[in-house]
């Protein structure tokens, strides 16, 4: 029986390492121009660019990878020159001031400039896809690697891909869709579409790429994977790279039974927990939700929290940066910082959900995108949105929010008008937002502060 | 909804009328702008029904469509519309003045200043609403691919001479429209709303009736009064007092009114091809031409209380001064209008059906751009903007209360002075943020240093904000006078850019990446007009 289950339910290492081999067997020897590999929440993209782009330099293939930040390429540089410290790299950077981290410069294998040219004849060039848009060149790459894929929008791709004959593209497809500040209604259903994502643009005229997919998350907890997966993956399942038992989250000091503390406990063991407020419309800073999270927090931080993964054998610490408050708008993230640094707690993240993508924390404590609104927008409906506040954290993920949202979801189905052309995305928003609130649902605890 | 936009609703209601949104106009209005208030058929996507038209507010051109569904006097209709519109645009077109532009030289690659022509002024289109710019488009698209008798003698239905050329002028006017700041074609219910705040909702608004009864309320009569009055009172026949600004229409005229009279017209027209001799003949035209003066008519009585409507809401907006930087969008909508003149003069055929991978993603772009340029000039342009902006944590001003000296480290030291500013409003100013205020015109940026300890204020809302300025201080070690505030000098910082960099250029359409699915093929003929269907000939 137990070899039968092990058979059809391999374990995730052996799952990931076959997916990770398919995909870089597909980079380095496939006949396709590109390759495009998605990427769950926290399944190994890091790891997985890291090491192609190793490998590639390895074959002698001249590489240049394009990133949507100059944090993510930042951090790419410093995995690469960890993991290989001979491997000679450029960083290519804007003219701004501190336009790369200064930790790079202590790298002697790092060379930075501003001008590609400087650069030439390096195996690896890193930069964003705002820089690339500006370098030209008669060489075109043998090889490019485009992370975040999901994230770039299509008209940065049309800037950079005649700068390399073939790429792997990496992304996440549950994140946040990429953005204009500008109606692209009229582009809507073009195959081209410069608002939609690089890899919609790319799968639309190159539907014979394949397409891989890492199947196991090692950052969501056996906890969340489950729901994460069927609430925002439902064709393209995940799960989670460890077992229930394996992370533990334990509090020195035990509750004195407020809201905040039961939260904290209730989380603490089923790595969910949902601390509903009385029902109100309120303005976006809801000063009594704002309140909530920063109590909820400091009291993550009061009580001596203890993480316990299979990273190592002893607890460890849960200190203020491994904390992250996860909001929608950027007033509620300027809001709870102000209530953060009114009781005292620095050095813990808080940020807009666009922000936080990529990231990753041991507990994350949320505020509702529909907390307190009298209405569900579409912006507040976004797939992306939740599914990013949802999935950063390694132990558990704490939601604040006001009752009622469930009433709210119902006045509001999904009103966007269908474009001819355009795929539809599922789930949709409002289906992803009433699987997320129903498991909330049973982690729930109701407080009038 | 912007905070401070829900504040002015909220003022508007307690008030009974509309609160100012702006304390200057924010969009240019021409001397001579060309009003078209168009109506269209229920049941046919873009089925002309009828136009008021013209310069002159007090002789408005009337055309009107007797049977809609007819496609000889549809052409008929757009050929008298092009007998308005083109002279109009023409006007506008041979007036030029010189000026410079920068452009690559095919032989060499370089960049390099060119000699061109630009035209001095630029022809406005002002149509009542959002609705009827969406159908300036639509019939420019129904137009530009059209073929005349003489481009094609073969066309099965070839369009009067001009209609095509009207096409590809409304289509430049729709296209530019989605330009934001611009003012080639304009709605002229956003344009109230961007300046005035009334006490009902976004969607309200764009009931021209209904947000002028909010603006400009008759005396003694609350705005919500009257916007519900314009919105929904009817007389004894069942008809609305202020009929809507179109292109639809009301159903209910739809029904009682208009459907009788296509009727008879189309009554009058059969009996008239039936007519067996001249006398009989004589009489018949006779009732077809008092049938189709009963349609001119009905279009005119719907169409006339938007035409005054639009001149009120334009002597409205005239009371406001002009923006500082509205000059400045006004002269890239000159630029917009002569290239596309000269496109005309150069014979290139009509605007494609869909862009290509390269043109949209270059359009998207330059809009972006402009969007981010139209925010920042509106603030700068405007206090009461800036109010928003600095409500919303974008912007703060306040008073300077110190400024030291402090220089960078190095060989040759360069000013880095420490202002600080006590400010009562909350930026959202996060670790070294930049910020921009304007100098003289130009952006001088700073660095948020830090927030200094407040003694001796007791009230807890202001905050003393430290900043480190950058730049626009000359070269010297000494900061040149006037360039770095002083103490008790009114300051407004901003955290958003008050220039826009130019984004990267994008790869020639022939070199369109095998990821957009390489250069677009085709040749170089025109493309056809849509192909005509049973339903286009009923």
């Amino acid at each position: 029986m137990t070899a039968h289950a092990r058979e059809t339910v391999p374990d995730p290492g052996a799952a990931a390492a076959r997916a990770t081999e398919a995909i870089l067997h597909d980079t380095l020897h496939g006949t396709h121009r590109g390759v495009v590999v998605d990427s769950p929440p926290g399944a190994g993209k890091s790891t997985l660019v890291v090491r192609a782009a190793l490998e590639l330099a390895e074959a002698g293939r001249p590489l240049m990878v394009v990133a949507q930040t100059n944090a993510q390429v930042d951090d790419l540089v410093l995995r690469l020159a960890e993991k290989n410290p001979e491997l000679p790299v450029g960083r290519l950077h804007s003219s701004d001031t501190d336009a790369y981290d200064k930790a790079l410069d202590e790298l002697p294998q790092v060379r930075t400039s501003a001008k590609a040219g400087d650069l030439a004849g390096l195996g690896v060039v890193l930069s964003t896809a705002a820089k690339w848009a500006h370098v030209k060149t008669d060489e075109p790459w043998r090889h490019a690697i485009v992370d975040e894929a999901y994230q770039m929008r299509s008209d940065a791709l049309l800037a950079v891909a005649g700068l390399f004959e073939r790429a792997l593209f990496v992304g996440d497809p549950g994140q946040l869709d990429p953005f204009s500040i500008v109606g692209g209604e009229q582009w809507a259903g073009l195959s081209y579409d410069p608002s939609a994502s690089a890899v919609t643009t790319l799968l639309a005229h190159n539907p014979q790429l394949p397409q891989h997919r890492l199947p196991v998350s090692w950052r969501l907890p056996a906890s969340a994977a489950p729901l994460v997966s069927d609430a925002f993956y439902p064709y393209t399942r995940f799960r989670s790279g460890t077992d229930h038992g394996d992370r533990r989250l334990v509090f020195a000091v035990p509750s004195d039974g407020s809201g905040p503390d039961r939260v904290v406990d209730e989380a603490a063991v089923s790595g969910w927990g949902l601390l509903e407020l009385p029902a109100r419309h309120t303005p976006r800073t809801d000063p009594e939700a704002v309140r909530a999270v920063a109590a909820v927090v400091g009291r993550l931080l009061e009580r001596g929290g203890a993480a316990t993964s299979e990273r190592s054998p002893d607890p460890v610490p849960l200190t203020a940066d491994r904390i992250a408050v996860g909001t929608a708008h950027r007033d509620q993230a300027a809001a709870v910082r102000a209530a953060l640094a009114e009781r005292g707690v620095r050095d813990v993240t808080v940020d807009t959900a666009n922000r936080l993508q990529g990231r990753e924390f041991d507990v994350t404590v949320v505020l509702h995108p529909l907390s307190g609104r009298p209405d569900a927008t579409a912006f507040h409906l976004e797939t992306g949105r939740l599914c990013v506040l949802a999935s950063r954290h390694r132990h558990a993920c704490i939601v604040v929010c006001r009752a009622g949202v469930g009433d709210l979801l119902d006045d509001h189905p999904s009103t966007e008008p269908v474009q001819l052309g355009v795929t539809v995305k599922f789930p949709d928003g409002w289906e992803a937002n009433h699987a997320v609130l129903a498991h909330l649902r049973e982690h729930r605890v109701s407080w009038a502060p | 909804m912007s905070l401070i936009t829900t504040l002015g609703r909220l003022e508007a209601v307690r008030a009974g009328h509309a609160q100012p949104a702006a304390t200057v106009r924010h969009r240019r209005l021409s001397d001579r702008p060309l009003v078209l208030v168009p109506l269209t058929t229920a049941g046919e996507t873009g089925a002309p029904l009828g136009a008021l038209v013209g310069t002159d507010r007090a002789a408005p051109r009337l055309l009107a469509v007797p049977q809609p569904r007819d496609r000889d006097l549809r052409f008929a209709f757009l050929a008298e519309l092009a007998d308005v519109v083109l002279p109009y645009i023409d006007g506008y077109a041979e007036s030029v003045e010189a000026a410079e532009r920068t452009e690559t030289d095919p032989e060499t690659g370089k960049r390099v200043k060119v000699e061109v022509e630009l035209c001095a002024e630029a022809p406005q289109l002002i149509v009542p609403s959002r609705a009827g710019i969406d159908l300036v488009r639509l019939l420019g698209r129904s137009m530009r691919f059209r073929r005349t008798a003489e481009q094609d003698p073969e066309a099965p239905h070839p369009a009067p001479p001009r209609v095509p050329l009207l096409g590809r002028w409304l289509t430049h006017f729709g296209e530019r429209a989605r330009v934001p700041g611009s003012s080639l074609l304009t709605a002229l219910s956003e344009l109230l709303a961007r300046h005035w705040t009334t006490g009902q909702s976004g969607l309200e608004d764009q009931h021209l009736g209904a947000l002028l009864a909010w603006i400009d309320p008759p005396e003694g009569v609350p705005g919500a009064e009257a916007a519900l009055r314009a919105e929904l009172a009817r007389d004894a026949d069942g008809q609305l007092l202020c009929p809507p600004a179109g292109p639809a229409t009301d159903p209910a005229f739809d029904n009682r009114l208009l459907a009788p009279a296509v009727e008879r017209y189309d009554r009058a027209r059969t009996a008239l091809a039936a007519a067996e001799d001249g006398l009989e003949a004589d009489d018949r035209l006779g009732a077809l031409t008092a049938a189709e003066r009963e349609i001119r008519a009905l279009v005119e009585s719907r169409t006339r209380p938007t035409w005054d409507a639009v001149w009120h809401g334009i002597d409205l907006l005239r009371t406001l001064p002009e923006g500082a930087h509205v000059e400045e969008r006004w002269t890239r909508d000159r630029w917009s209008f002569t290239g596309h003149r000269d496109r005309v003069l150069a014979g290139e055929p009509p605007q494609p059906r869909r862009d290509d991978a390269v043109t949209a993603a270059n359009k998207l772009a330059a809009r972006e751009r402009e969007q981010a340029r139209l925010d920042a000039q509106e603030a700068l342009d405007d206090p009461l903007v800036m109010a928003g902006r600095r409500l919303a944590g974008e912007a703060f001003a306040g008073e300077v209360t110190d400024v030291v000296l402090a220089y960078t480290e190095g060989r040759r030291p360069s000013p880095r002075p420490l202002v600080t500013v006590r400010t009562d409003d909350r930026p959202h100013l996060g670790e070294r943020a930049r910020v921009h205020r304007s100098l003289d015109g130009r952006p001088q940026s700073a660095e948020f240093a830090g927030y200094a300890p407040d003694e001796g204020a007791g009230d807890g809302e202001g905050a003393l904000v430290v900043l480190r300025i950058m730049d626009k201080m000359g070269r010297g070690r000494e900061p040149e006078a006037g360039s770095v505030p002083e103490k008790g000098d009114r300051v407004c910082f901003t955290l958003f850019e008050h220039e826009q960099r130019g984004g990267a250029k994008l790869p020639d359409a022939e070199r369109t990446p095998w990821t957009h699915g390489g250069p677009p093929g085709g040749s170089d003929a025109p493309e056809p007009a849509d192909p005509v269907t049973e339903e286009d000939v009923l």
